[in-house]
């Protein structure tokens, strides 16, 4: 098992000035900082809703307040991996919404992609600006030994969790400021004024020369409402809802004030299926009626743009390496985890044979919901699990279970390593561009490898090292 | 700025100053009720609860009405939609809707009044600490005014947010003097001695006007000088015609950023003309009773009209 921080004295030790402060601080003085530090969450009101689960909706991530770090060496091998996978995936989107070369070629089956539920026909030959459909993508990411890491998943749809990175760094910055002293903690900060200047570089062909931008919400009882209006707010745009939108004359116009205003690039935050109830969903109170028609003539941009799920899918994730050297010529920088996909016959066999090995996913899930942790299951689960995996195989891939590296965490029996991963934040623009820094999600309890905060996962400050 | 966030901070400061005047009345009460009169208590907190327009809601959940009843359902009944606690969570949740709207630290005054509210229950404040309470309770809406007002872009979301507060406070004024109004009608000045001058004084504590009416008119009690510091005299912060000379203010400033008048200005202008333009004989002539009802109607329309104006499609 390997522990980030480790013992002293490797040379250009990223921990050095963590493992000092931890060294002069005692037990106590550390407890009360996390008090303080969970009491700002509240008053700033960082939550995130759960629902349907009884007790108080609005719950807190625990927020860890040992930060995570990287030195620049580690982090310039992650930020050359992230950043050519993200332009990967983003020319895979434009690839199989257009002429397909890659299944042409051979590379990635047809049905993985055209019978794909997130394959959306509406987008077939429809030019997104810039070619860019994934304007945000967050990629996945555990460490098993020093400069081991593996990608567990890409999101390109709008992967969440980027405000927990800005504000836990504006905490920590609050709570330890001698911790920042020594200047070496690259800035995070600005990571609104990029995500402003992407969207800004991808207005549609008819835009306003100035773009209005603005991010759209499903409202307040969506799980990631905070991060919306942190967002918007940080960007100085109008964080609106489905109703405060409506298309006339081939564009999108926002109720306000003064009467309507034109709108020229969207960041939505809702899902494909409500984007458009004369396109999509027909029930769908959260979007705008007519938006993709406005879309596909160029008269607003969406970001991403709808269909992009198509390349974040856990089956198609196994071709990520195919399509880097397919299309880019280059070879990974990051290595996917070996993954067993059911829907074939060969890897099935296998899964069901060495379950206790494993960790089987649902393709489609998300959250850490509806997996299984083979170790830790018992017979009985991995036995009803199997039945699961026999009864529709092509829903199901495997990976073996990884031995995640560790961070020193603040835990009730003192400070003790747990398990973590990571989420850097790829913007996706005229330029691709990735922000020092990220999410990085720990698993509370002992032994535990699930660090998904719908399961009590928490979260912590990453730092990445200036050289 | 987007027509729902405008709507949002009208209502959220409507709530917030709601909830203050909801502790005010209690208060009243509460003094009342300790004080030796012909009336009673029940009499007493039953002009509250209709101050309050919680009679029929306090109706269907107690139906007997005692001290601890009111205090109940004004503070912390949920079902009653005007309760100190159902104002800030209907405030929060605005607030929240629009959390781009306003500044860090109104959120968090707003939030934190809202988390400590949670976890008081009604026993805990019944009896000696009710007081305490509600100076609480008003503390709460005085530090959420005062975040706004230090914090705030004079834009037109601060219009917005200032015709609440003087919407909601002209109507809460309007509504006391409407449920009391029998005892400030002149004849029950000749009448003297029948209704004590604590009665009187009711309607100051309620509105938080007994010093300064001191102040204005040296300390005699009358209730013709009652009725006019509270309705037409501009120095009393709570006075119909203060309320309105402020929601002209705003709705002018509206007027000079969208460079467009819509009929809420025509309407306010006209209720603030007849406030100007009046005197307590003029309104005593009309009937007391039926100048304020008259008058929470048109506010109501002006509010309406307000809606019309700026929540565009909505």
């Amino acid at each position: 098992m390997y522990d980030e921080m480790g013992p002293a004295g490797r040379p250009d030790d990223p921990y050095r000035d963590i493992r000092d402060w931890l060294n002069a601080t005692d037990l106590e003085t550390l407890r009360r900082k996390s008090l303080e530090a969970e009491t700002l969450f509240r008053k700033i009101g960082i939550t995130f809703a759960v629902y349907g689960e009884g007790g108080d909706p609005e719950r807190l991530i625990p927020f860890d307040i040992v930060p995570r770090v990287f030195n620049a060496e580690e982090w310039r091998k992650l930020e050359r991996g992230v950043i050519q996978r993200a332009r990967a995936l983003n020319m895979f989107l434009h690839d199989v919404y257009h002429r397909g070369e890659i299944i042409r070629a051979g590379v990635v089956p047809a049905d993985l992609v055209y019978r794909n539920a997130a394959f959306e026909p509406a987008m077939i030959g429809v030019d997104p600006p810039r070619g860019v459909y994934s304007h945000i993508v967050g990629i996945d990411i555990v460490r098993v030994g020093p400069g081991d890491f593996y990608v567990l998943e890409d999101n390109c749809r709008t992967p969440s969790g980027v405000s927990y990175m800005l504000e836990n760094r504006e905490i920590m910055m609050r709570m330890f400021p001698s911790l920042f002293a020594r200047g070496r903690v690259l800035p995070v900060d600005d990571y609104p004024t990029q995500l402003r200047r992407t969207l800004s570089g991808v207005r549609p062909i008819k835009s306003q020369s100035d773009p209005t931008i603005v991010v759209l919400t499903p409202g307040a009882y969506n799980s990631a409402y905070y991060e919306h209006s942190f967002l918007a707010d940080q960007m100085g745009v109008e964080l609106v809802e489905g109703q405060d939108l409506y298309v006339e004359g081939g564009y999108v116009w926002m109720r306000s004030t003064g009467g309507p205003k034109r709108v020229d690039v969207i960041y939505r935050r809702i899902d494909d299926d409500f984007l458009d109830p004369l396109c999509f969903r027909r029930d769908s109170m959260l979007g705008v009626p007519g938006l993709m028609d406005v879309y596909r003539s160029g008269g607003v941009s969406l970001a991403s743009a709808p269909g992009s799920g198509v390349a974040d899918d856990k089956a198609v994730y196994t071709y990520v390496p195919d399509m880097i050297r397919f299309y880019l010529g280059e070879t990974p920088a990051l290595n996917n985890v070996p993954t067993y996909k059911c829907a074939d016959p060969t890897d099935l066999k296998y899964v069901l044979e060495n379950l206790h090995e494993l960790v089987v996913k649902e393709v489609h899930g998300s959250g850490g919901y509806g997996m299984i942790v083979g170790p830790k299951a018992t017979q009985a689960e991995r036995e009803a699990y199997a039945e699961r995996i026999k009864a529709d195989p092509r829903d199901f891939i495997a990976q073996p279970t990884l031995a995640l590296s560790t961070t020193p965490t603040l835990v009730e029996e003192g400070v003790a390593p747990r398990h973590v991963d990571l989420r850097p934040y790829a913007l996706v623009g005229d330029e691709v561009r990735l922000i020092p820094g990220g999410l990085t999600r720990v698993a509370m309890r002992q032994g535990s490898l699930v660090v998904n905060s719908s399961q009590g996962g928490g979260v912590k400050d990453t730092w990445v090292l200036a050289e | 700025m987007l027509s729902r966030t405008a709507e949002n901070l009208y209502w959220m400061t409507r709530y917030v100053e709601r909830a203050e005047n909801m502790a005010r009345l209690v208060e009243m009460g509460a003094r009342m009720s300790a004080l030796p009169t012909s009336t009673g208590h029940r009499t007493e907190w039953e002009s509250v609860l209709s101050a309050a327009s919680a009679a029929d809601s306090h109706a269907e959940s107690y139906g007997e009405i005692t001290r601890e009843s009111a205090v109940e359902h004004i503070l912390f009944d949920l079902k009653n939609p005007s309760s100190v606690i159902s104002c800030f969570a209907a405030a929060r949740h605005n607030a929240r809707a629009m959390r781009t709207a306003l500044t860090t630290e109104a959120w968090e005054a707003i939030n934190d009044a809202w988390i400590k509210l949670r976890r008081v229950r009604a026993e805990e404040v019944q009896g000696e600490r009710l007081i305490d309470f509600l100076g609480w309770i008003k503390s709460r809406g005085a530090l959420f005014r005062g975040a706004l007002d230090s914090t705030s872009l004079r834009d037109e979301g601060y219009d917005f947010m200032r015709l609440g507060f003087f919407v909601e406070r002209v109507n809460n004024t309007a509504r006391i003097l409407d449920v009391k109004y029998y005892l400030l009608l002149p004849a029950t000045e000749q009448v003297g001695g029948g209704v004590d001058h604590y009665q009187w004084t009711t309607v100051l504590r309620a509105t938080s006007s007994l010093r300064s009416y001191h102040w204005v008119y040296r300390g005699e009690y009358r209730p013709a000088y009652i009725a006019d510091f509270l309705i037409l005299n501009k120095l009393s912060p709570r006075s119909l015609a203060h309320c309105y000379e402020m929601i002209l203010q705003h709705l002018d400033s509206l007027e000079r950023k969208h460079g467009r008048r819509f009929a809420c200005h025509d309407l306010a202008s006209i209720s603030f003309g007849r406030l100007n333009g009046w005197t307590m004989e003029d309104i005593f002539q009309e009937g007391l009773h039926e100048f304020l009802s008259d008058f929470i109607s048109r506010t109501n329309e002006v509010s309406a009209a307000i809606a019309d104006a700026y929540w565009y499609g909505g």
